[in-house]
């Protein structure tokens, strides 16, 4: 997959602006189901890249400010939906924890518009094709985001060395 | 013991027993109307009469009533007998003349009636016992409702020929609790206490022939149940509603009746589960154009199913519900609710299915071939979309079924279902020919969706284990892991996973089975390394971890030093318990719980490595 990505951007770096989407997924249900969208031929955008985690509920707010800081356009978490939790209550600790720190994203500067939250089961590979579909619609909506970036070390110009956990 | 001899073969009973009881030891047939188990001997039909050779008085004597002596010689089948029996079966012939029973005896014993039936004198019509010319006067339901029952809601009345069985004063009894036991215990089938209860008594019907007969309260689910033994529902059961009855205690050889037995929820201990909730059917009514709820003779496949059983609601004769006459013409309709493009369908939210039910098609076409077998001359039609044949044998089950003419494949669908002139007008499309079609049908039967059993997502939710969005519980890997769920430990079997029929459903469930022996026939327990390990030099024992986990994984672990002060208290996880969910390593504000395999440092190398940009024109 990662060969496609990197041929979709050199090919988008003439053409146009393609946005960069970091996804949360966890691995029962929305890996799951992204998995099944690519074994049942759903396509959809290829900005979207994917981060494997346990659980919705592993998603620690600094994930997603370290995306946004890395040079991400969009960050989206995706787990079961609410009531169907591998582990019982993990998708309620992120709901709540996630829709607290959405509201402090304003507060950083951030557009809360560009950090979604999904719930997408393991036999929902068509709804995860909608869900990226709308997410990179969105995405190019707010256009990219450089004001983190740009206060940031650097990275942001799409040169920077990849910088430790340290530096957050 | 008590010794004695039946004709001519020694028998050894017990103290108390009857001749009755001696010669079934020996399995020696007495004919008896009057005698039941539960209640003592009477003596009042006669026709147990056996004949005391030697040891006694000789003569004729009530078996059922006449207690077993030593040394007592008997004869069940002599002349004597014989004879005497002939004559009580001529004179119940003439009281009695409609019962079966008695016809059945008076024929094996040349009994002929004392007069001709026409001038059998009439009995008044108010008498209880329903079917006149049934009822012996043998008096066991007044025993039975007295001695058994404890009610008394029947009795004797009147004198020579005016006697019959009656309720106090020949009025509607209140006393009646309804119990049916005087209908159970009559040899002649004469009584029946919806004659003369004082409430309407109502038929239960029996569930597992779609309500097309009746059952007690007391009942064996279906002929094939496991465990094969009867139990009572509560809601109909006469003792629990009344406090009376209690006759199946009474009668229950083996004492195996408690009513204090009382529902209990049981904790087991086990290291695997296998889901196998099975199938609910579609309930066709939501669709108005099939009429099915409106007219009696359009059925479901599980309905016709039953009714062409040999352990069905008419021991395998079909009838039509609305005639009782076998239907001459049946059109069978398929995919009701499968398949169906326009959801939902129905006002509330139920509807049809997107997925093929995957057996509607092979039970339909077995379905003709039952139909055939039962009314010869009889026509079948099937309107169908697709006919999905695919599995061992089936496509040539299918070919020959179409190539002897057993039916007509028709296909299309069906727009509507309207009665006229006592048949059900099929009206539906012909694809193949290209025209409508309208068959005047005796009997129309649907074959509904698949749909998971009700309150699948419950249980689901409450295993943690993946379903879709029909409620159908999703396997591990649609290709590698058929049987297995994301939760280890807990496998699926059946319809619950998927429609499917009898061949597959047994080879998952063999599958299911033999995968949870595979996890608990090994020594020790095979987990995922990715679980969470608290840092005990940064943790400060707040325990917020221990509040977020669902697991009950996190306590208190004391760090002591060599002289065994008390330094801290740290968080502790329990590998066999921890899931590896990550709540904790999320919650703890000191980082001090990472994740084996989903630490912070390998989280932000992915993120630094995918978020950074690598020349997309930024």
């Amino acid at each position: 997959m990662s060969h496609a990505v990197a041929e979709h951007e050199q090919a988008g770096a003439a053409a146009e602006w393609q946005p960069r989407i970091v996804a949360f997924l966890c691995n029962w249900c929305s890996y799951a189901g992204a998995d099944l969208a690519g074994m049942s031929r759903f396509g959809y955008p290829a900005a979207i890249r994917i981060i494997r985690l346990p659980c919705s509920g592993r998603v620690d707010p600094m994930f997603v400010l370290k995306s946004f800081e890395r040079g991400a356009d969009m960050v989206l978490v995706s787990g079961c939906h609410p009531g169907d939790c591998h582990y019982t209550s993990g998708n309620y600790h992120a709901r709540r924890k996630l829709q607290a720190f959405r509201e402090l994203l304003a507060f950083l500067g951030i557009d809360p518009r560009r950090f979604q939250m999904s719930w997408v089961s393991a036999a929902e590979g068509a709804k995860w094709s909608s869900v990226v579909a709308e997410v990179t619609e969105e995405a190019r909506r707010l256009g990219p985001f450089k004001h983190f970036p740009s206060c940031g070390n650097g990275s942001g110009n799409g040169h920077g060395k990849a910088a430790g956990p340290h530096s957050v | 013991m008590i010794n004695l001899t039946v004709d001519g073969r020694n028998v050894e009973v017990q103290d108390g027993q009857t001749l009755l009881d001696a010669a079934r030891t020996l399995g020696i047939e007495i004919p008896t109307l009057c005698h039941h188990k539960a209640v003592p001997p009477a003596g009042a039909c006669r026709i147990c009469v056996v004949e005391v050779k030697a040891g006694g008085r000789p003569g004729l004597v009530p078996a059922c009533a006449y207690p077993a002596e030593n040394g007592l010689a008997i004869e069940t089948a002599s002349d004597a007998v014989r004879q005497s029996r002939r004559m009580t079966l001529s004179l119940l012939l003439a009281r009695a003349p409609e019962a079966e029973v008695i016809q059945t005896l008076a024929k094996e014993y040349r009994a002929q009636p004392l007069f001709p039936p026409s001038s059998a004198p009439q009995h008044a019509s108010a008498s209880p016992a329903r079917g006149d010319g049934k009822c012996i006067l043998c008096g066991l339901c007044v025993r039975v409702c007295t001695e058994v029952i404890g009610q008394a809601a029947t009795c004797f009345a009147g004198r020579g020929q005016e006697r019959e069985i009656s309720t106090p004063y020949k009025l509607l009894s209140d006393v009646c609790i309804g119990c049916g036991a005087c209908a159970f215990v009559c040899p002649t089938g004469a009584i029946d206490p919806a004659d003369f209860c004082s409430h309407p008594l109502e038929k239960i019907p029996n569930e597992f022939n779609c309500g097309y007969d009746s059952r007690t309260p007391i009942h064996i689910p279906f002929p094939q149940a496991v465990p094969n033994k009867p139990l009572i529902d509560r809601e109909n059961c006469i003792h629990f509603r009344t406090g009376g009855c209690g006759a199946c205690q009474k009668v229950c050889p083996a004492g195996a009746i408690d009513y204090e037995m009382a529902d209990e929820i049981v904790d087991e201990k086990v290291g695997a589960i296998i889901v196998a909730t099975g199938y609910q059917l579609l309930d066709p009514s939501i669709y108005e154009e099939y009429g099915y709820g409106r007219y009696p003779d359009v059925v479901t496949s599980l309905e016709f199913e039953r009714m062409v059983s040999a352990s069905g609601p008419t021991d395998g004769a079909l009838r039509r519900p609305s005639t009782g006459l076998p239907p001459k013409t049946v059109v069978f309709l398929q995919c009701i609710g499968s398949r169906e493009e326009r959801v939902p369908v129905a006002s509330n939210g139920r509807g049809g299915k997107p997925y093929c039910s995957k057996i509607c098609c092979m039970y339909t076409a077995k379905h003709a071939i039952l139909y055939k077998h039962k009314v010869h001359d009889g026509q079948a039609f099937i309107f169908y979309m697709d006919i999905r044949s695919a599995g061992k044998n089936y496509e040539e089950f299918v070919r020959r079924i179409v190539k002897e003419k057993v039916t007509t494949y028709l296909r299309g669908r069906v727009a509507k279902v309207f009665p006229r002139g006592g048949k059900l007008i099929v009206r539906g499309a012909d694809t193949l020919s290209g025209g409508q079609v309208e068959i005047a049908a005796e009997m129309v039967v649907l074959a509904p969706a698949i749909l998971p059993s009700a309150g699948v997502r419950e249980l689901a939710q409450k295993l943690r284990i993946g379903y879709d969005q029909h409620g159908f519980l999703s396997e591990a890997h649609p290709k590698l892991r058929p049987v297995e769920t994301n939760t280890a430990g807990i496998f699926l079997a059946g319809c619950a996973h998927s429609p499917k029929d009898i061949p597959d459903t047994v080879a998952q469930a063999s599958a299911a089975a033999s995968k949870a022996l595979g996890l608990i026939s090994h020594d020790r327990l095979t987990r995922e390394p990715t679980i969470g390990v608290v840092n005990q030099l940064t943790c400060n024992g707040c325990f917020e971890c221990e509040s977020v986990c669902a697991y009950g994984a996190i306590g208190p672990r004391e760090i002591r030093d060599r002289r065994g002060n008390l330094l801290a208290v740290v968080a502790h996880i329990n590998e066999g318990l921890c899931q590896g969910c990550g709540a904790c390593s999320v919650t703890c504000r000191s980082k001090s719980i990472e994740v084996q395999g989903f630490r912070d440092d390998q989280l932000f190398a992915e993120i630094n490595a995918i978020a950074s940009g690598n020349g997309n024109g930024r």
